[in-house]
């Protein structure tokens, strides 16, 4: 069919930050179905942990410090993360550099203190459902973890190559500091749930 | 422009540099569509936006009708499948103790027949059409995220593998489409067949939870200049919030499968009541994600009737803002209703009474959406075609699934008739009614703008009036059979019971059913081949995709539309207003705003990559080999991480670099 010219695109820009730009609804969408998952797996936790009036199954109360410093550790990194944020904003190279090798190592150290987590519960995935549940508990979360350090490390790397200097890239820094407030976010309910929960009852 | 133009096609004088903010290479400008005359613009846009030609690149495409068509093709052929297991059984539920089939096949096969139904047929058609159509009623180049679109096909394609060479190797699930523990778990459940089903599960979610992500950007950030919310296509409003209730009921069926497996693979008790778990946990979690499934199928459903009435009406449809906001609804409520599957589990009777209204109260919005497609046909002048005469069958049948339905959710009936053939019957008539009724409507109407070409209208005659007798042959007298007991998901019956006859003819009404298939698929290959020619817009509808050529060019549109209504092709007849100004060089969208749809950014798509199917290869293999030791998932992040990386890492294309 025959056409008329009625709006001119041309002055417009190639990137935009936050909500204008697709991926950042991309993340958000994979914040909202990981958000379920990880809703579900807490829901089913409180499910059984309300079935059964002696919850705990008579194990041994967890040992919560491990937790607790790691919960220090991302709690301490959003502040590195939200002043990556503005620089990349600002799609200032230099203090993007360092913000992404801090992050890299602010998703490293927890992971770290990740591993002494796990023997810390003081029982086996095997031994009761509740020992199957705060291990699923865990389990889920590190998984979050890990791939969000994977993923800031690969990209930490591209941003010292020549393939930084793209308003895209600034894009997708800006994106991986959204990521990592859901990956710290998330951690808050389940710490309470695997270490507070159990000394409740 | 002249056509000399196109062999300097990506180092052509930076002219119009953007001034760059910030520590931020400049961006090297291109060729603009201002200006440019049809024949080089069709040109640059069919040499930008092709899928390179040979095998790799057929494999690379992530142009979203490719991908949707292997989705459609393949959706098509499980469909066929399954369709055979439910032709075996039937045969085998012929006449009272019939010997075709033992026990354990019969098993493989019912499981078989709901699941391929239900995760290969059933959700990834009704997307894989949103795939197709989404990106073209909104008026933009490509899907959102075109690599993760390839990706979702080629893990759905290895799930569907995965589970009929199961089948062909009889290790097939046997436990049912809903797979209940005990039976499915580990003390009950021997050998593969359970993690079978688990893992399946586990490739066509992720599959489906993709293209709800992409289904949900592509209609909030690239919608054409002026398609503000309130004239988005109702077919368009119906993909957006099937794929919210995608995102958020599929994590629960994936939770679920989850544990299953971590049940029967590590021996943690999740499910296990003798160890703290519980067995009811399964059937909560399975059914928050089950019930909503059911949505997931019909929501689309609901858009195609939306899509074809007000085509053959000859009006706009009536109560466009009522059924917007009855999909929100429904979309909301679907959430609320899944206990109704558990009444026969002993709950407390106020939650029982609270889901018995909430089922009820689903049925409202339902209502409201088929009174605005009646006033809609009741004020129009309508044109019987094809289509058409699908979407009668659609609502005759849905109606009647619809009021069993309002029956089943009180509680004294649901017990009484639970498990057996009459809840058979309800289901049928609530998704074949439902969704493939308007499915294969949708299929007449738009098959001639994939292919160009027309399917037969008499052949399509035949075709309607075929699948709906054998249909209600087929499952209208299971109603009875079941109310007189008949239960479901048996091999067999004796003769004493007097259900030998009924089920001789509902046998018959199934073969008439399946041959009206065969005539479909005669009506397809015929029409693809030797079909009239079809123009641009055969049924003079109104919505973006009849704007474009039949089949669509690569690029869809030469120039971008601009939206004035929500039928624009009905409003501006004399000449479609377009926007101009985007690099033809390169591929260049439009990204909007996500009420107004004001013009934002001109953002680049992706351009085709082999590394969405290598990443699919990556973590189809570790799916698979999970279900023979956990530590697949640790050997297996290393190729995931690979393939992901080189799926991400930009290889210097103009689309990666600015």
């Amino acid at each position: 069919m025959s056409q008329r010219s009625a709006v001119d695109l041309s002055g417009l820009p190639t990137f935009g930050h936050g909500p204008r730009s697709p991926t950042w609804w991309g993340t958000l969408g994979f914040m909202a179905l990981e958000g379920t998952g990880f809703a579900l797996a807490a829901g089913a936790y409180l499910y059984l942990a309300t079935l059964w009036p002696n919850w705990r199954l008579s194990a041994p109360a967890p040992n919560h410090w491990p937790g607790t410093i790691v919960t220090l550790l991302l709690v301490v990194s959003l502040v590195p993360n939200h002043m990556l944020n503005r620089y990349a904003k600002q799609c200032a190279m230099g203090p993007v550099r360092i913000g992404m090798v801090v992050m890299s190592l602010l998703g490293i150290a927890p992971l770290i203190v990740r591993w002494f987590e796990f023997p810390a519960l003081n029982i086996y995935w095997d031994t009761n459902a509740y020992g199957s549940m705060v291990w699923v508990l865990l389990g889920l979360h590190t998984t979050h973890l890990i791939t969000d350090v994977g993923d800031t490390i690969v990209l930490t790397v591209l941003m010292f190559t020549h393939h930084g200097y793209s308003g895209r890239r600034y894009g997708d820094v800006g994106d991986n500091v959204f990521y990592w407030d859901f990956v710290v976010l998330t951690w808050i309910p389940i710490y309470l749930l695997i270490y507070w929960l159990p000394r409740l009852g | 422009m002249s056509s000399a133009d196109l062999t300097s096609e990506r180092d052509l004088p930076r002219e119009r540099e953007a001034t760059p903010r910030g520590d931020i290479a400049p961006e090297r400008d291109g060729p603009r569509d201002t200006g440019m005359d049809d024949a080089s613009l069709r040109r640059w846009l069919a040499r930008t936006w092709r899928t390179p030609p040979g095998i790799i690149g057929a494999l690379s495409s992530v142009d979203h009708k490719v991908i949707a068509r292997r989705y459609l093709i393949t959706a098509f052929l499980f469909l066929c499948l399954g369709g055979l297991n439910a032709v075996a059984m039937r045969i085998q539920l012929s006449g009272p103790q019939r010997g075709l089939i033992g026990p354990d096949l019969y098993n493989q096969l019912f499981t078989m027949h709901g699941v391929t139904m239900m995760f290969l047929f059933a959700v990834p058609i009704v997307q894989a059409t949103g795939i197709y159509l989404v990106p073209l009623m909104v008026g933009t180049r490509n899907i959102a995220f075109p690599r993760l679109n390839a990706f979702s096909y080629w893990i759905y394609v290895s799930g569907g593998l995965f589970a009929w060479i199961s089948f062909a190797l009889s290790m097939a699930p046997d436990v049912g489409w809903f797979a209940y523990v005990p039976l499915s778990g580990p003390e009950f459940g021997p050998g593969k067949r359970a993690d079978v089903w688990a893992q399946m599960i586990t490739y066509t979610e992720v599959s489906s939870l993709a293209v709800a992500v992409a289904t949900i950007v592509t209609v909030f950030k690239q919608r054409s200049p002026g398609m503000s919310l309130d004239k988005i296509p109702l077919y368009v409003w119906a993909l957006l919030v099937t794929s919210f209730v995608v995102v958020f009921a599929m994590p629960a069926v994936m939770v679920t499968s989850t544990f299953l497996i971590l049940d029967r693979l590590v021996g943690t008790h999740i499910f296990n009541p003798a160890e703290g778990g519980d067995a009811l946990l399964f059937q909560h979690l399975f059914w928050f994600f089950g019930h909503p499934e059911v949505y997931i199928i019909f929501l689309p459903a609901t858009g195609m009737v939306s899509a074809i009435i007000p085509a053959f009406a000859r009006r706009p449809m009536f109560g466009h803002l009522g059924l917007v906001l009855s999909l929100i609804a429904v979309g909301f409520l679907s959430f609320g209703l899944w206990v109704h599957h558990m009444f026969a589990t002993g709950l407390p009777k106020l939650g029982a009474s609270f889901f018995t209204a909430s089922s009820m109260m689903i049925a409202i919005p339902n209502g409201v959406q088929i009174f605005c497609w009646l006033a809609t046909l009741w004020d129009g002048r309508p044109v019987i075609r094809t289509p058409l005469l699908f979407v009668f069958g659609f609502f005759f049948i849905f109606v009647i699934g619809g009021l069993t339905g309002v029956m089943l959710a009180s509680v004294p009936l649901d017990l009484q008739v639970h498990d057996t053939y009459f809840v058979v019957a309800h289901f049928h008539y609530v998704l074949i009614g439902g969704s493939v009724f308007p499915l294969l409507g949708a299929a007449y109407f738009w098959f001639p703008k994939i292919t160009g070409r027309m399917m037969s209208e008499r052949l399509g005659r035949w075709h309607f009036w075929l699948a709906m007798i054998g249909f209600n042959a087929a499952f209208f007298p299971m109603h009875i059979v079941g109310l007189w007991g008949m239960p479901r998901r048996v091999y067999t019956y004796p003769a004493e019971l007097g259900w030998g006859n009924i089920n001789l003819f509902i046998t018959g009404g199934a073969v008439l059913f399946f041959l009206s298939f065969v005539l479909f698929a005669f009506n397809l290959v015929h029409g693809a081949l030797k079909g009239a020619p079809a123009g641009d817009n055969p049924w003079d509808a109104g919505t973006l995709e009849w704007a474009t050529s039949s089949p669509p060019q690569s690029y869809n549109f030469a120039r971008i539309p601009v939206v004035t209504n929500v039928e624009p092709l009905w409003a501006e007849r004399a000449a479609l207003p377009v926007a101009t100004g985007l690099r033809v060089d390169v591929r260049e969208l439009l990204v909007s705003t996500v009420a107004e749809a004001h013009p934002d950014i001109r953002e680049k798509s992706a351009t085709p990559s082999i590394w969405p199917l290598l990443a699919a290869i990556a973590v189809g293999g570790t799916f698979l080999y999970s279900i023979f030791t956990p530590w697949a998932i640790v050997w297996g992040a290393a190729p995931i991480a690979i393939t992901l990386i080189g799926w991400f890492w930009p290889k210097g294309d103009p689309e990666d670099e600015e």
